[in-house]
């Protein structure tokens, strides 16, 4: 089955050499084979994977892996830190120019994203950098590609630039900056078509507007989910133009996103920036660690231990703390904490990234239904207070009453009232352990220790 | 005759503007695998572990979906086996033979547009974002139009920026009729509108757009269902097609896409998009292999009558074709 994930493959492999306690070359081969085929099935680019390969195999035959007593996972060690190496530092800087506009050109294949990530970004300048960018609408080709932009503008409440799509894009690009100047918009984003990277005339185009704005910035806008593909197009794009960053798009799919490795090895340009969704604040940092655990099929964990700390509110939660270890929660808290894994999106989701979730039988392929979640709410608050403090007394009548207030069965109450009371007993052991366990601290690695 | 004798006389002799699009679309990458596997041929004397591994890397890097690779190298290796073929000479025939035969088993399906005569046929579009769903329609509707067919366009993208102006220029361009409503709107309730005003003008086909959603994303698949749901309900038998967009330069994902989509909405066909560019979609290779969806369009370019019927057997000569000269010089 494909996309297994390195971990599991190699567990695999190291279950067969086990009883040997330490590995020999024979057997690092081996897991390099499994190295090689987890980071193909992950779309990275082949030459890429042999290179790659080659530099882990050395490392591994050296030292490391071969003193090790736990040769599985020193493998997935010396592979994560080659690959973190390889994507590059993180760097999300942007230029700003000495004497202002800073001009950023975005350029790409028709489709991955050029358009909503100009949108994002110019959102991102004037949240974080407090400036005033303005948006250049230079697609005269696509169908609506201008009202596109338009509408985002308006979304953001961000001016934007257009002379229709009768105008060459070099003038409006030109034009652009001489009312950036007049407008004192400290930033202009020029938001081009979508072109083929073998498109001669396109080239030539993006070539002519590069030569009159002297951009400051050439971000390239890639789709995660590219295949093989993706160094011809990044190596095009990058002789041509002359890139200075790179922006992955749709990261919020499911793709294993192979190809950040494959553009990152051949312009040796930094991605900057990974777009997570459609709405104009989906845009974030690039993490290269993390994004080799994604290739590598081992979870997300980060970006889930980020994400959680964003959304939960950390005065409630230590409320909350507190009323578990005095076992004073009441199901209003209960709908309160329900209220704040919510907040960290569809539940099945945040299962996905969790690593070897997909192992854990039921979990595979769980899909939460969020119906369920808003039933429990019903229910919940269609109690009394003195119902939700004490659910003891929720008598037969009682039940009869919230079952209809709240339009559900009054066997989903017993149901919920049960899982209430489990939930209770487990806190108080879960406190219980968290409290010895404090002085370990540290996480735990994302993937099993062989 | 052998099926490649076969294969190449049933070409040669659809000499129109068409088929030589077609080809030249594929050239890039019919250049580059095929010379590649004569490269290797030339290059390794003997079938080895080593042979194989490069072999297995070229059709990765046509982007054949990894579990079908692996399925043909193993294949190859048993058919090398059994023959006792050494030299590597002698074994890329059996390579174009095992290819093929991927696209041949699939053929049986059938890959036309299943139009209804004398009925409205309703073809509904889905995909993840920014494939060529919307451009896929104005083109189709382009083709229908020309054939004397009255055609009807529901903007059933409410969601993205600019969505509904983009198939207005479409149908503008096309001169065809786009039935809308306001952006953010319910986009069964568009389609409801679309069903019945395409009734009531008599239309004999609706094509319908959707907004371009990622296939992990539950809430917007279920949405899908719905708007598949409403046409279903409004019109027995309907929609007649619901056609996949893929881009071709999507890599292993795109099996992941079909089989999502496919469960979500039932999947009757692919439309393969942007085969103008260098990457040639290898992976419907694989699609066709475990999932039975024929490919029924191919996109290659932005233009109107950049829209062709997928020919399977074009589309291997294309991609072969080096291989297939080969064998029979
Ligand atoms: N899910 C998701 N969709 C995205 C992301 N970035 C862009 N899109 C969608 O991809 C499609 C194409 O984007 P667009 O900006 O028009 O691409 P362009 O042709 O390069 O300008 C649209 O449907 C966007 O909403 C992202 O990070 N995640
Ligand atoms: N080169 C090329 N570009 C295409 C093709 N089909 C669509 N496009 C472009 O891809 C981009 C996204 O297409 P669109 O129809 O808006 O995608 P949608 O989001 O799936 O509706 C646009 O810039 C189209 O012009 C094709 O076959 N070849
Ligand atoms: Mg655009
Ligand atoms: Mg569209």
């Amino acid at each position: 089955m494909a996309f297994e994930g390195l971990a599991d493959r190699l567990q695999n492999t190291i279950n067969k050499i086990r009883g040997k306690g330490k590995v020999n070359e024979a057997d690092v081969k081996e897991m390099m084979r499994e190295v090689r085929l987890a980071l193909l099935e992950a779309d990275v680019n082949f030459k890429v994977v042999k290179d790659f390969v080659k530099k882990v195999s050395e490392r591994a035959v050296g030292q490391e892996v071969l003193k090790s007593l736990t040769p599985g996972q020193q493998i997935v060690k010396v592979v994560q830190e080659e690959l973190t190496e390889l994507m590059g530092g993180e760097n999300s800087k942007i230029a700003s120019a000495h004497r202002p506009p800073t001009v950023i050109m975005m350029v790409g294949l028709q489709g991955a994203g050029k358009t909503t990530t100009s949108g994002k970004l110019a959102n991102l300048i004037r949240k974080k950098y407090n400036r005033n960018p303005l948006l250049v609408a230079a697609d005269i080709y696509r169908p609506a590609a201008i009202k596109q932009l338009e509408t985002l503008g308006k979304q953001l409440n961000m001016p934007v630039f257009s002379l229709g799509d009768q105008v060459s894009p070099v003038e409006i690009a030109k034009q652009a900056i001489i009312k950036a100047k007049e407008d004192h918009n400290d930033y202009v984003l020029i938001d081009t078509a979508g072109r083929l990277h073998v498109d001669e005339n396109l080239m030539d185009e993006l070539k002519n507007i590069k030569e009159l704005t002297k951009p400051d910035e050439i971000f390239l806008v890639v789709d995660a989910m590219t295949g093989q593909d993706a160094v011809n197009v990044a190596q095009s794009f990058n002789e041509q133009l002359g890139l200075t960053g790179v922006v992955l798009t749709k990261l919020d799919g499911d793709t294993r996103g192979g190809a950040a490795l494959s553009i990152r090895a051949v312009t040796n340009t930094p991605i900057k920036f990974v777009g997570l969704g459609e709405k104009m604040d989906a845009i974030e940092p690039f993490h290269p660690e993390r994004m080799a655990s994604r290739i590598l099929g081992m979870g997300d964990v980060l970006t889930l231990i980020e994400k959680a700390q964003a959304s939960v509110d950390e005065e409630k939660a230590k409320d909350l703390e507190q009323k578990m270890r005095t076992a004073s929660f009441t199901l209003d808290d209960f709908l309160e904490q329900l209220g704040q894994v919510r907040k960290l999106g569809p539940l099945d989701e945040i299962l996905k990234m969790m690593p070897g979730a997909n192992k854990i039988k039921g979990l595979n392929n769980v899909q939460v239904d969020e119906k369920q979640i808003a039933h429990v709410e019903a229910i919940i608050q269609s109690m009394t207070k003195a119902e939700k403090i004490h659910p003891e007394i929720i008598n037969g009548n009682r039940k009869k009453r919230i079952a209809k207030g709240s339009g559900r069965s009054v066997t989903e109450i017993n149901r919920l009232l049960k899982q209430f009371e489990d939930m209770k007993k487990m806190m108080k052991q879960m406190t219980g352990m968290q409290q010895k366990g404090k002085k370990k601290g540290g996480f735990k690695l994302p993937f099993k220790p062989f | 005759m052998s099926f490649f004798k076969k294969l190449k006389e049933k070409i040669t002799k659809q000499t129109d503007t068409v088929t030589e699009k077609f080809k030249e679309g594929l050239t890039k990458t019919r250049d580059n695998f095929s010379s590649k596997v004569n490269e290797l041929v030339a290059r390794y004397r003997k079938v080895d572990e080593e042979f194989f591994e490069e072999l297995e890397e070229i059709l990765i890097q046509a982007d054949v979906g990894f579990d079908t690779v692996m399925q043909l190298i193993d294949e190859l290796k048993m058919e090398v086996k059994r023959k006792n073929i050494q030299d590597s000479k002698d074994i890329q025939s059996v390579i174009s033979e095992k290819l093929v035969e991927i696209y041949r088993e699939a053929d049986e399906t059938s890959t036309e547009i299943n139009i209804q005569e004398n009925a409205l046929t309703v073809i509904l579009f889905v995909g993840v974002n920014g494939v060529g769903k919307t451009t896929t329609i104005g083109k189709l509707a382009h083709k229908y139009k020309s054939e004397g067919k009255t055609v009807l366009l529901a903007a059933g993208d409410t969601f993205r920026a600019g969505a509904i102006e983009q198939l207005e220029v479409w149908g503008d361009r096309v001169g065809v009729e786009v039935i809308k409503q306001a952006a953010g709107s319910d986009p069964a309730a568009v389609m409801f509108d679309a069903v019945h005003s395409a009734k009531a003008r008599n239309a004999d086909i609706l094509l319908c757009d959707t907004a371009g959603r990622l296939q992990n994303k539950v809430n917007l698949m279920k949405e899908l269902e719905k708007v598949k749901k409403v046409i279903e309900r409004e019109v027995p038998g309907a929609p007649h097609e619901v056609l996949l967009v893929l881009d071709a330069t999507t890599g292993q994902n795109a099996l992941i896409q079909a089989k999502t989509f496919k469960e979500a909405t039932n999947v009757s066909g692919i439309v393969l998009s942007k085969l103008d560019g260098t990457a040639k979609g290898g992976i419907v290779l694989a699609i066709r292999n475990e999932l039975k969806i024929p490919v029924k369009l191919v996109g290659l370019g932005e233009k109107m009558d950049d829209l062709q019927e997928f020919d399977a057997e074009k589309y291997v000569y294309g991609l072969f074709s080096e291989l297939i000269d080969q064998e029979e010089a």
